[in-house]
């Protein structure tokens, strides 16, 4: 599957020997990892909780992949994001890209994950030692996948 | 002039919007009058006023998913769909 949503935890170095699976085309892997930091926007995050749209989620990362596809020279995509209570300096999510050349595995991934942040439905709930509070989408994000359209 | 065959939704509303109308989901009959759009839902629920009005006031960022793709506001809806409310997404 190059698609996946759940709770518990990845190893990197297991999907990525998984997507390469002795496919001796391959010469790149380009892999981003994110992760839970303990502060944003200037306050502390004990932990975080990500919900996603059951259903609605999955077909929309595997559109961004199934486009990412289209526009570089990749062999495989792996996208792999966490949902449920999270905290600080957890992985939440993969993406993995190999291709023959390094640059269509940077463009990939970056691009993936440019999608994911402003398509994708998942959404963060952080709990501070003030209560707990929606994260705001930021307007970065929709700068970073607008780059992608021109 | 017979009337249209009444047009039933799913509801379904996700993270904060859940959340201020204390309902993840439920059925809506729409009004029979008008031509059954993504803006004739969000009027309906505008109109119950408190958290629906103040959550779907307009320039409120709310997005609308009908059977899991993105809709615009005047996009048709029919009976039996699926139409998910939910606020900008924040994954990643």
């Amino acid at each position: 599957m190059s698609v996946r949503i759940q709770e518990a935890d990845f190893d990197v170095g297991a999907e990525i020997a998984a997507l390469r699976h002795g496919d001796a085309r391959v010469g790149a892997v380009a892999v981003f990892v994110g992760t839970v930091r303990d502060v944003n926007d200037g306050g502390a995050v004990a932990t975080m909780t990500l919900e996603h749209y059951p259903g609605m989620t999955e077909k929309s990362l595997q559109a961004i992949v199934d486009e990412a596809r289209q526009r570089f020279d990749v062999h495989g995509i792996r996208v792999v994001h966490r949902v449920g209570e999270l905290a600080p300096t957890d992985q939440i999510v993969l993406v993995a890209v190999t291709s023959a050349h390094r640059g269509e595995a940077f463009d990939a991934c970056r691009f993936v994950m440019d999608y994911l942040k402003t398509r994708a439905p998942f959404w963060k709930k952080e709990r501070t030692p003030e209560g707990s509070r929606w994260v705001e989408a930021r307007e970065s994000d929709d700068t970073a996948a607008e780059r992608w359209e021109r | 002039m017979r009337d249209s065959p009444p047009v039933v939704v799913r509801l379904v509303f996700l993270a904060r919007l859940r959340e201020a109308f204390g309902n993840a989901d439920e059925s809506l009959q729409l009004p029979a009058e008008a031509p059954a759009t993504v803006d004739t839902v969000l009027d309906a629920l505008r109109a119950r006023g408190g958290a629906w009005a103040a959550e779907l006031a307009p320039g409120r960022a709310v997005r609308v998913a009908v059977n899991h793709a993105m809709a615009k506001p005047g996009d048709a809806v029919r009976d039996g769909d699926e139409v998910a409310l939910f606020p900008p997404v924040t994954g990643g």
